[in-house]
């Protein structure tokens, strides 16, 4: 093995640049394939509607739960509308509300659009405390100069026919 | 005027701080025993100091006072006194002064433990210690007091989340901030190896028990966390790599790698740079987390209320700390003396291999909790990365070095002997494969991936055993000589074998659980019934409880199997009249080792009568997820408790007997 460095010093060198350099290439590649496959996008309603997502792509989904627009079915199906100012979408879960899930709170639902529109969640978190919005929501609301502050309801949020 | 006592204190105890910087810096300049000294007292008085402060608010806490505003915010007349106790670190300010009496405990202990170190090396020490804690008591005392009164006190408190008052949650804060902040000094001998130039044997022995005892605190604080979540949230998961929980995990990965590598360079003498590296980089990733915890730059699920310009005086704290003592790394550390050689199979190399693996795992964590911000910041589009990301980039790599563990600790140091090391495992080998194979084989259903890492855990294990039977040689001398050899080995070797025996038992529960859970929701009317697992579960009636702060519907639901009675669980719908939040409690039936989890969910109106959503879980072998965690922070007890780890014996002998 004569291309093998002479001295011990640039042998060990070799070694640990040889050991390191797979795991490195390994954890990249992970890396890079992780973030393809496991990133989603966070939108308000109005800022899906102008990226307009394809159906079928896992996003995220924050804005508050407009009042009076929650409907339980009893085969454990909820159905409400998420608003910002601008706009709204139909959002459907089939499962468990957390527990601070509230009419005119702010919630942050993962899911995609179907085609026709309506949002299929597949998980629903609401804030954690009375005190907390999630900072992506909060920012988003922020933007549209529609930050009230802790836990106050906008105007858009409430229902139409109170 | 207890909360201005307490005050006072904790002015007291910055000022005490900053005289353990200054002191022990002269002392350390001027070679005066005299002011080191003092600056070693300055480090017992900052702590009782931070001491007296916190007892202070935890009075304040117990007596309700609510004219001091952190208690007002966080806690209610009608609370359990251990929920009053736990809500003086239930808040950003309390939980900051909990950190800072964990620092200058630290400081104080280092101070009055450190005996055996060369007087330079612990009079720089201190005085590291002394700038952290003058730099966090500055930060509690001016921008985040929790001692500070209410012009108009309210009569009664706003009380603390509800979620947080749970026995797991009341201790895991202190467990978890002993373990961050333990981390602290190993920071701090880092810096003073690396102003007095000398990284050697004796450093990385005086760094291990600091090192190991932050760990194993590391290790249960993360462990009640994960558990807390797993009950008390009740989405029946444990681990959900949200930013807080990767915050944690981070100092502990980077713990793990450095005690690991302070092994190679105490017995050989080799990796000092990279041992100092991780020393720096353990307490950096503590002070990241406590950054990402509290300035909200990310989106958690269990987040402390966000405050945007604490987060960015954290983070200025942050970049000073972490980056003069990194600046200090790039200047000094080329200039260390370079350790011994070793061959590509050897001891060594195997820890070298769990190095990069840990330190790839680290990055990959560190990069999928960051990613949303870099992102953000260069597309300004926000976007979140899912449980997939670290799936598929950290468990791979995890993978790769438990396969490779067993291996490491039957190599011979310097010069390895593979084939040797394959004839000793070969029995653990095939006890795996057996096990993989019998789970593919005879579990319904069929999970690959899930007999797979059951065949890795029980690697694991019955690698960890048969290091154990090497070094008693059990079956190859008479079993009294081999029990002799049982006894006499160093707890040191416990500890390890203890620790990797945790590592295998928790890789066995998560596997297992992943792979074979079970899961059922309905909306059941009463009478109504689910199947999980095997088990019939019948709603038998809901009825109204009272608690001292909650009012709760609480489900009676009775389990069966075959036919047989098994238990009757009781979950819990609780509302909390402070703040009107909802809460559920878990009923989890204990069945062997695996657990039968029901939670109650909302009621629904439903056809003809009320119905309420009911969700269960059949969660095989959970239990020995938390177990495992508890038995390698007590591997790292048992380890701490060694006699050649003792800090005065590893000066004398080597006074005694120089390398």
């Amino acid at each position: 093995m004569s291309w093998l460095p002479k001295s011990p010093k640039a042998r060990r060198r070799l070694t640990l640049v040889l050991a390191i350099a797979p795991v490195l290439a390994l954890a990249a590649g992970l890396t890079l394939w992780g973030l393809r496959s496991s990133i989603s996008f966070f939108y308000t309603p109005s800022q899906a509607a102008k990226a307009n997502p394809p159906a079928g792509r896992t996003v995220q989904l924050g804005g508050l739960v407009k009042m009076g627009s929650v409907k339980k079915a009893s085969d454990g199906r909820v159905e409400f509308v998420v608003a910002d100012r601008t706009a709204q979408d139909q959002v459907t879960y089939q499962g468990d509300l957390p527990d601070l899930f509230r009419e005119g709170q702010g919630i942050v639902a993962t899911g995609a659009f179907r085609k026709d529109g309506i949002f299929e969640a597949t998980q629903v978190l609401a804030k954690h405390d009375e005190k907390y919005m999630p900072p992506d929501l909060a920012k988003a609301l922020k933007e549209q100069g529609e930050w009230r502050g802790d836990g106050s309801t906008p105007d858009y949020a409430k229902a139409e026919h109170p | 005027m207890i909360a201005e006592l307490g005050a006072f204190s904790l002015m007291l105890a910055l000022a005490f701080a900053i005289a353990q910087a200054g002191l022990s810096a002269a002392g350390r300049i001027r070679r005066s025993t005299v002011l080191a000294a003092a600056g070693e007292g300055a480090a017992v008085a900052s702590f009782a100091g931070v001491a007296i402060a916190f007892g202070c608010l935890i009075h304040a806490f117990v007596t309700s006072d609510f004219s001091v505003a952190n208690v007002a915010a966080n806690s209610h007349t009608e609370k359990p006194l251990l929920y009053k106790v736990a809500g003086a670190w239930g808040s950003h300010e309390g939980s900051i002064l909990l950190w800072c009496l964990a620092l200058t405990g630290y400081g104080a202990a280092a101070a009055t433990l450190g005996r055996g170190l060369p007087q330079g090396l612990k009079a720089v020490m201190v005085a590291t210690q002394g700038v952290l804690g003058s730099v966090f008591l500055a930060y509690t005392v001016f921008a985040s007091n929790p001692l500070t009164r209410l012009a108009a006190p309210p009569v009664e408190g706003r009380s603390l989340n509800p979620l947080l008052q749970d026995p797991a949650l009341a201790v895991h804060p202190p467990f978890l901030y002993s373990g961050y902040v333990g981390m602290s000094v190993v920071f701090s001998l880092a810096v003073a190896a690396l102003i007095e130039g000398r990284v050697d044997a004796a450093w990385a022995r005086w760094v291990r028990p600091w090192a190991l005892a932050a760990w194993s605190l590391l290790t249960v604080g993360i462990m009640l966390g994960s558990f807390w979540a797993y009950y008390e949230l009740g989405w029946g998961g444990w681990w959900f790599w949200d930013p807080v929980e990767n915050a944690s995990f981070m100092p502990w990965l980077m713990a793990t790698a450095l005690l690991h590598s302070a092994v190679v360079t105490e017995k050989r003498g080799a990796l000092s740079g990279w041992s100092l590296f991780l020393a720096l980089g353990a307490f950096t990733f503590s002070m990241l987390g406590a950054f990402l915890v509290r300035s909200g730059v990310l989106t958690s699920v269990h987040a402390f209320a966000v405050d945007p310009k604490r987060g960015v005086l954290l983070l200025i704290i942050l970049g000073l700390t972490a980056g003069s003592g990194f600046a200090l790394f790039a200047w000094r550390a080329p200039q260390l003396a370079k350790g011994g050689l070793f061959a590509p199979i050897s001891r060594e190399s195997a820890l070298v291999l769990n190095n990069i693996l840990l330190a790839a795992a680290t990055t990959a964590v560190f990069l999928g909790t960051l990613f949303p911000l870099i992102r953000e910041a260069i597309t300004h589009e926000a976007i979140s990365v899912g449980p997939g990301f670290f799936n598929i980039a950290f468990v791979p790599m995890m993978a790769v070095l438990a396969i490779v563990l067993p291996a490491g600790p039957l190599l011979a140091w310097k010069r390895g002997d593979l084939a040797g090391v394959a004839q000793r495992l070969w029995i653990a080998a095939g006890v795996a494969l057996l096990a993989g194979v019998a789970a593919y084989a005879f579990v319904s259903p069929k999970k690959a991936l899930g007999a797979l890492g059951l065949a890795l855990g029980a690697w694991l294990i019955a690698g960890a055993l048969a290091e154990l039977v090497e070094r008693t040689r059990a079956f190859r001398v008479s079993a009294g000589e081999s029990a002799r050899r049982l006894v006499g080995l160093p707890r040191g070797a416990w500890g390890m074998t203890l620790a990797h025996l945790g590592l295998g038992v928790f890789v066995l529960g998560a596997c297992f659980e992943l792979g074979w859970r079970g899961e059922a929701a309905e909306t059941l009317p009463v009478g109504g019934a689910i199947d999980v697992g095997g088990y019939h579960i019948v709603l038998d009636r809901v009825g109204a409880v009272e608690g001292p702060n909650f009012d709760a519907d609480q489900a009676i639901l009775s389990v069966t199997k075959g036919g047989q009675p098994i238990c009757v669980g009781r979950p819990e719908r609780r509302v909390y009249a402070v703040g009107g939040q909802t809460t559920s409690e878990v009923a989890i039936c204990y069945r062997g080792l695996s657990h039968l989890y029901m939670v109650l969910g909302e009621r629904r109106e439903g056809a003809a009568s009320q119905a309420w959503l009911v969700r269960a879980y059949w969660n095989p072998l959970a239990t020995l997820i938390f177990a495992g965690p508890i038995l390698m922070a007590l591997g790292g007890v048992i380890s701490l408790s060694d006699r050649r780890l003792r800090l005065g014996v590893a000066a004398r002998r080597l006074q005694e007997q120089p390398a």
